[in-house]
């Protein structure tokens, strides 16, 4: 077919019917299509793009420095380079006591989170074409919030949630009540797609309702649930250990393929419906599945750390702007989640003298603003 | 699920092939490439097209033209598969079109919403090339093949120099080019335009109609456009459908169709219709509205 096209093409070129549209002349080596240089092996084929390669490398690089100088601060601070031994294999035993076992998990767990929560962010932005979008503004960290609270409020007496029901309750609950909360926002939301105000209108409702039953449970708790409940839902690397570590890394090195292979569609997902759908798009089987990826990203990251706010709203939107894809960027989001999570943390526990901030509060403050400049451009754009 | 997608993609052009030796003919000979059958149309319970039968030849350009509210959008989603009939079918080369896998339908078949949106910040490249995602799978996302396909894609909507600006920088005209692009960079035999010169001014009008014109006579690609510029869709197009209230009033050669009764009928519109020597099309000068049918829209 293509053969007889570029026949009927030159033909018409001669007859003076067209304008000068001939084939395209393949040199070696020069560029069809300015700005998409290719980049193939075999069957394998995509656009090689200095920015996608730099960005990610950038970001991997502010996310390993965070984690350094986040394990070397504390009461007895170790120095970067002695980190950096213990990191390698040397250091001495007590250097090595506080470093692998006390602030080391603290750190990974802090990456692991942000970028879970950042990877789930993008996803969802990217689903509901929308820069406001996230699991926390649709809702969904606040049921994942309610699951958790339950199982640590109803579970134990004074705070004895102790061995499995731990273990397993209060993640099982959180992405129980994740899945669900995003289950009612898709259903009473999406009417026509996910792109409108009205599932972000929805998801403000959800927000509201889980907030109440939130507050009911901390009411009905003891004093000692309540408190922990309460560090909890601010969302803290407090407290957190190797075995969330594991929990989160095991849902990200599952889920983080999935959603790059599952993210096929994204770029003509990111047209109206009917473009999209013209496009070969099975919109609804499409988006679901990334939905329930998302959901499961981020109702694992709030079981290990809490709800840690605007980190899924924020860092994609970071991403996309530095890479300039119009897409967010899912590999990209992930790590530049984890080095803000991991920065904010530090901050928050060595930036106030004495007083220790838990990394929600840190993630809150840098990320309302953020919401506020989008709602405000978001308000014009309609204007216009 | 994303290894069917990809084999549906791969193996859609010898399917249609298939599928086209089977494919009925129309009253003039040419092989039909898309059919209504007693085609029913609703949103909710409003139904909007009624009981409505058309044949779109191959190779044709055919304009649907109509008062605002006819239905002749709605009847272009339904021919690009995305809205299913409350009753009838549409029959894609002869099989029903809903019962085929949505990349094999935008394999053969490309469309150009009326208002399409795309993602800020996006380059002209960029938009042109996501025109290949049917082609496309999860592990290959930018072929020798979809390259060509989008270059030759620019070039023949003129966007080639414009390639590497963001869509909110480019006019009006030159965006619609962009957009007309993609859907050519889809390489499918069929395209569906709604309203493709909606927005524009006469001149960009006329640089997109002949553009699709010109692809028409390059590549023999059949066109189904929504036009609302009377004398332009007689100019551009070689078949024109007239509908009103979800029917079809007319369909035949621009001559047939434009005439001071029908659009006396369609439009309730007072106009005088003259023959252009020159042309060869007719020309509406419209005088005013005419009242006297009733406005019932």
């Amino acid at each position: 077919m293509k053969g007889a096209d570029e026949a009927m093409a030159a033909e018409a070129d001669t007859t003076g019917t067209g304008k000068a549209t001939g084939p395209a002349v393949r040199e070696t080596g020069s560029l069809l299509v300015p700005g998409r240089k290719p980049l193939r092996a075999g069957a394998v084929s995509g656009v090689w793009r200095p920015r996608a390669v730099v960005v990610p490398l950038l970001a991997a690089l502010a996310l390993f420095a965070a984690v350094v100088v986040g394990t070397g601060r504390g009461e007895s601070p170790i120095s970067v380079v002695e980190v950096l031994r213990v990191l390698f294999g040397g250091g001495d035993s007590g250097q090595r006591l506080i470093v692998m076992e006390f602030r080391l998990p603290r750190a990974v767990v802090g990456a692991l989170v942000g970028s879970a929560l950042a990877l789930a962010g993008a996803i969802i932005q990217g689903i509901a074409r929308n820069p406001l979008a996230s699991p926390d503004v649709l809702g969904i960290t606040y049921g994942a919030g309610v699951g958790a609270v339950s199982v640590i409020v109803l579970g134990g007496e004074y705070g004895s949630v102790s061995g499995p029901l731990a273990e397993i309750g209060v993640p099982t609950a959180s992405v129980a009540g994740g899945l669900l909360t995003a289950a009612v926002v898709y259903v009473l939301g999406v009417r026509r797609g996910l792109s409108g105000f009205r599932v972000l209108l929805v998801g403000v409702g959800m927000q509201a309702i889980l907030s109440s039953v939130i507050s009911w449970l901390l009411i009905k708790a003891s004093i000692v649930d309540a408190g922990r409940a309460v560090v909890w839902m601010t969302g803290s690397l407090n407290g957190t250990n190797w075995d969330n570590a594991q929990a989160v890394g095991l849902a990200l090195a599952l889920l983080l393929p999935a959603a790059l292979i599952l993210s096929f569609p994204f770029g003509a997902l990111n047209f109206d419906d009917d473009t999209a759908r013209g496009l070969g798009v099975r919109m609804n089987s499409a988006r679901a599945a990334l939905l329930l990826t998302a959901v499961l990203l981020t109702a694992t990251a709030c079981a290990a750390a809490g709800p840690i706010t605007f980190v899924a709203l924020v860092c994609p939107q970071i991403a996309v702007r530095l890479l300039r894809t119009g897409t967010p960027p899912l590999l990209t989001s992930a790590l530049i989640g984890g080095a803000v999570t991991v920065w904010a943390d530090v901050l928050g526990r060595t930036a106030f003298g004495r007083v220790e901030l838990p990394v929600g509060i840190l993630t809150a403050a840098l990320g309302a603003p953020y919401l506020l400049y989008l709602l405000i451009r978001s308000g014009k754009a309609q204007r216009s | 699920m994303t290894d069917t997608m990809g084999k549906a993609g791969a193996g859609a052009d010898p399917a249609a092939a298939d599928a086209s030796t089977t494919a009925p003919t129309s009253s003039d000979g040419r092989r039909v490439r898309l059919r209504a059958e007693g085609l029913t149309l609703a949103y909710g319970d409003h139904a909007v097209v009624h009981d409505l039968d058309l044949d779109i030849p191959d190779g044709s350009v055919t304009a649907v033209i109509g008062p605002n509210g006819c239905g002749k959008s709605t009847l272009l989603r339904a021919f690009g598969r995305l809205m299913k009939p409350a009753g009838g079918r549409v029959l894609l080369d002869g099989r029903p079109v809903h019962t085929m896998p949505t990349r094999q339908v935008a394999a053969l078949v490309g469309l150009l919403p009326q208002s399409p949106v795309a993602p800020e910040g996006l380059t002209v490249a960029d938009l042109v090339a996501r025109g290949r995602h049917p082609h496309q799978s999860w592990y290959s996302r930018w072929s020798a093949r979809d390259e060509d396909a989008v270059a030759q894609a620019l070039r023949s909507t003129g966007t080639y120099e414009l390639a590497e600006r963001t869509i909110d920088e480019l006019s009006g005209g030159q965006r619609q080019r962009a957009w007309i692009a993609m859907t050519l960079a889809q390489e499918t035999e069929l395209m569906l335009l709604d309203e493709p010169t909606n927005h524009l001014d006469l001149a960009h009008q006329l640089d997109v109609l002949d553009l699709v014109r010109t692809l028409h006579l390059e590549t023999g690609r059949t066109v189904l456009l929504v036009l609302h510029e009377l004398s332009l869709a007689a100019r551009y197009a070689d078949r024109l459908v007239a509908m009103k209230d979800g029917r079809i009033v007319a369909q035949g050669t621009p001559s047939e169709v434009l005439t001071e009764d029908l659009l006396r009928e369609v439009f309730e519109l007072r106009a005088r219709v003259r023959h252009d020597e020159e042309t060869g099309v007719p020309l509406v000068i419209p005088l005013g509205r005419d009242h006297s049918a009733g406005d019932r829209r």
